[in-house]
C-alpha cells in the first residue's frame, strides 16, 4: 500500500512521469478492445462495453451517495429516462430519427430534471427513510414505462421499443464496421471508444467537482447538515444539485444503452439494477473515484466470469456439471460481496481519508510509518 | 459608546407547553464581548438557535446591523455575518482540518458547477484564495500543524479551536460561541481566552455562552443572565455578580 501511495505521489510531483503514465494508459486503453476481441471474442467485448456504461452510472450515483451521503435506491430510474428518451426520439415507434448529439444531451437534461423532481420532496429525509422513498420512485418510473401503452401508446408497455437507431455521428454509423486508414474497426470496438470517451469525460467532470467549493459542500452535508447550514451552505440547493448532477450522468448512460442495445423494455430497469449500481459504489469505495470505477468494472465482469467459468471448471474438476452455472453465479457473487465487506469495510479502494477513518489512525501516524 | 450590532426584541420560543424563551430582549454593541449565562436549561442555546436561524421564533424579532434577520434560514444568517460554534462540537469529522475551514468560505465564494468544471481564471483564483485564507486561519487559531489530519482525530481542545477557525472563515461581524471552554483544563481555557481577546481586537464582536463564571466575568464587557427563559439581568460583570436575582437563580432562593 505504501508503494502505491508513493507511486501516486511521484506522479503528482513529477510532470514527465505523469505524462508518460498518461500516454501508456491511453495506449493500453486504445489497444484493449483488440486484445480482448481476438483472445476472448465478441461476447466479452460486449461485456466491456457494458462495463463502461456501468462506470458512468456508478460515478453518477457516487455523487449522490458517496459525496452528499444521500442513500438513493432508485437510481436506475434516471438510466431508464435517458434510455426511453433515446428510444422514443430515434426509432420507428414514433417515426422520429433525431441525431444523437441532440438526444444524449436532452437525455442528460431530462434525467437531471427527474433528479430534481425526486430530490425536492425528499430534502428533509435521510438514511433509511430516504432509501425507501427513492426505492419507490425507481419503481414508479419502471411501472409507468410498463403501463404507458394505453390509452395513448407512448412506451409500448411491457413489449418495449425495438428497432432503435444505432448511434451514428456525422453520417458514420457505429452499427457497421468502420474503415479508418485502411483498417476495419468492428462495431463493438467503435462503441467501446465512444463509451470510453464519455466515461472519461464524466470522470473528469466528477474530479473537478469533487475538488471544488461544490464538492466540499456536498461532503459537508454528508458529515453534518446543521453545521453545513451554519457555514452558509444553502443545503436545499446543494442537495438538489447533487441529485441533478448524478441523475444527468445516468441519463447519458441510458441514452447510450438504448442506442447500443437497439431495444429497451421496462424489465431492464428493475430494482436489482439499482442495487447493483449501489453495490458498485459501496464495494469499490464510496466517495473515491478510482474505487468507484473499479467497483463498476468488477461487478460487471465478475458475474460473467462466474457464468462462463463455472461450467468448464466443474467439468475439469468433477468430469460433469454438478451445479447449474446460472444458479452458482449469484451464489458466488453474493459470497464475494460478503467477503469484501468483511475484510475491506471501506471498499476495495477507499480514499486515503476514508481508509484512515476505518482504521482510526491520523495522518501524522501514517507519516511516521512512511518515514 | 459604539453602535448597536444586534438587537433582540421580545424573543419568544416555546416547545409545546415549555416556554424556552419569554420576552428576551438584548442589545449587543459593536466590538464588545457579550456574555450570556444562566443555569442549565435557562434557554441560552435556544436563544443561539433562534439567532442563527435554526429555530423559528414564536414572537419578537432580531435586528442585525440595523436590518431585520430572516428567521429560519441559517445559511442566510451566516451570509449576513453571524457565525457560530456548537455546544457539542459539530465538525465535518471525516474532512481534514484544512477542508473544514475551506467549507467555511462557502458563503463568501461563488464558483458554480460550470466554473468548477471549466476551471476558468476566476474560479482558479478563488480556489487559491480559499486555500490561502484557510491556512491563515489555521495559523491564527494555532493548529496549522494539524491541517491535514481528519477533524475527528484532533484533540478536544484543537477541535474547539478548529470550529472557531471554521466560523471565522465566514467573515463574521458577530461570532457566537456556545460554551467554548466546556471540558477544557486551566491551560486550555487561558489559551482560549487569549484567542477570544485577539478576535475582538480584530474587530469582531463576540457573543459568548459560558458556564465558566470566572472566564465570563474576566472576559466580557457586559453580561446577560437568563433564568427559566427570561432575562433577569443585563449589565457589566461587577454589577451582575452582586445582583440578588442572579445569586438567587444560581444558588437557589430563600425558602418562602
Amino acid at each position: 500500500m505504501m508503494a502505491r501511495q508513493s507511486l501516486f505521489e511521484r506522479l503528482r510531483h513529477d510532470k514527465r512521469a505523469a505524462i508518460a503514465a498518461t500516454v501508456l494508459m491511453g495506449l493500453a486503453l486504445a489497444v484493449f478492445p483488440f486484445v480482448i476481441g481476438s483472445s476472448l471474442g465478441n461476447s466479452w467485448l460486449r461485456i466491456i462495453d457494458f462495463a463502461m456504461l456501468y462506470i458512468m452510472l456508478a460515478l453518477g450515483l457516487n455523487i449522490v451517495v458517496g459525496f452528499a451521503g444521500l442513500l438513493d435506491m432508485g437510481y436506475i430510474a434516471f438510466y431508464a429516462v435517458g434510455a426511453y428518451l433515446y428510444a422514443l426520439l430515434a426509432s420507428p415507434h414514433f417515426g422520429l430519427h433525431l441525431p444523437v448529439w441532440l438526444i444524449i444531451p436532452a437525455g442528460a437534461a431530462l434525467a437531471g430534471l427527474f433528479g430534481a423532481l425526486l430530490g425536492a420532496p425528499t430534502l428533509r429525509l435521510r438514511g433509511d427513510y430516504l432509501a425507501i422513498v427513492t426505492l419507490g420512485f425507481g419503481e414508479i418510473v419502471r411501472i409507468f414505462m410498463n403501463n404507458l401503452n394505453a390509452p395513448i401508446n407512448i412506451t409500448n408497455g411491457p413489449q418495449g421499443i425495438s428497432g432503435i437507431d444505432p448511434i451514428h455521428l456525422g453520417g458514420i454509423t457505429l452499427a457497421k464496421p468502420l474503415t479508418f486508414l485502411g483498417y476495419a474497426i468492428p462495431s463493438l470496438h467503435a462503441y467501446y471508444y465512444l463509451f470510453l470517451a464519455l466515461a472519461l469525460l464524466i470522470v473528469f467532470v466528477t474530479i473537478r467537482l469533487e475538488n471544488s467549493r461544490i464538492g466540499r459542500a456536498w461532503v459537508a452535508i454528508r458529515e453534518d447538515e446543521i453545521a453545513a447550514k451554519a457555514c452558509g451552505i444553502n443545503t436545499r440547493n446543494i442537495k438538489l444539485l447533487a441529485f441533478t448532477m448524478g441523475a444527468s450522468f445516468g441519463g447519458v448512460a441510458g441514452g447510450l444503452f438504448a442506442g447500443f442495445q437497439g431495444f429497451v423494455s421496462p424489465e431492464s430497469f428493475n430494482l436489482m439494477e439499482s442495487v447493483m449500481v449501489l453495490c458498485m459504489v459501496v464495494l469499490g469505495g464510496m466517495g473515491n473515484i478510482p474505487g468507484v470505477i473499479l467497483g463498476g468494472i468488477l461487478l460487471t465482469i465478475l458475474p460473467e466470469v462466474f457464468r462462463h467459468g463455472a461450467g468448464p471448471l466443474q467439468i475439469a474438476v468433477f468430469g460433469k456439471i454438478l451445479l447449474d452455472p446460472e444458479a452458482l453465479r449469484m451464489l458466488l457473487f453474493g459470497l464475494a460481496l460478503v467477503v469484501v465487506m468483511l475484510y475491506r469495510p471501506a471498499g476495495l479502494w477507499p480514499s486515503t481519508t476514508r481508509r484512515r477513518e476505518f482504521r482510526g489512525e491520523s495522518a501524522t501516524d501514517v507519516l511516521k510509518e512512511g518515514e | 459608546m459604539n453602535a448597536v450590532l444586534l438587537e433582540a426584541r421580545a424573543i419568544a420560543k416555546h416547545f409545546g407547553g415549555v416556554k424556552a424563551l419569554t420576552d428576551v430582549s438584548l442589545t449587543i454593541r459593536q466590538g464588545e464581548i457579550y456574555g450570556l449565562i444562566g443555569p442549565n436549561g435557562a434557554g441560552k442555546t435556544t436563544f443561539f438557535n433562534v439567532l442563527t436561524g435554526l429555530y423559528h421564533p414564536d414572537g419578537g424579532d432580531l435586528l442585525f446591523a440595523g436590518e431585520k434577520l430572516e428567521a429560519s434560514a441559517p445559511h442566510k444568517v451566516a451570509k449576513r455575518g453571524i457565525a457560530r460554534t456548537f455546544q457539542n462540537i459539530r465538525l465535518f469529522g471525516n474532512m481534514t482540518a484544512m477542508e473544514n475551514v475551506m467549507v467555511g468560505r462557502h458563503a463568501r465564494t461563488h464558483a458554480g458547477v460550470l466554473g468548477a468544471v471549466m476551471h476558468d481564471r476566476r474560479t482558479t483564483a478563488e480556489e487559491a484564495a480559499i486555500r490561502r485564507r484557510a491556512e491563515e486561519l489555521l495559523h491564527y487559531v494555532n493548529i496549522a500543524d494539524r491541517a491535514d489530519d481528519l477533524a475527528r482525530h484532533l484533540s478536544y481542545g484543537d477541535q474547539r479551536r478548529l470550529e472557531i477557525a471554521r466560523a471565522l472563515a465566514t467573515d463574521p461581524k458577530l461570532l457566537a460561541l456556545d460554551e467554548p471552554a466546556a471540558g477544557m483544563n486551566g491551560t486550555e481555557t487561558a489559551g482560549l481566552r487569549e484567542l477570544i481577546e485577539g478576535i475582538r481586537r480584530d474587530g469582531i464582536t463576540v457573543l459568548l455562552i459560558e458556564h465558566d463564571v470566572k472566564l465570563v466575568m474576566g472576559l466580557c464587557d457586559r453580561v446577560a443572565v437568563l433564568d427559566y427563559g427570561q432575562k433577569i439581568c443585563e449589565d457589566v460583570p461587577a454589577v451582575v455578580q452582586k445582583d440578588p436575582k442572579v445569586i438567587e437563580a444560581y444558588l437557589g432562593g430563600s425558602v418562602a
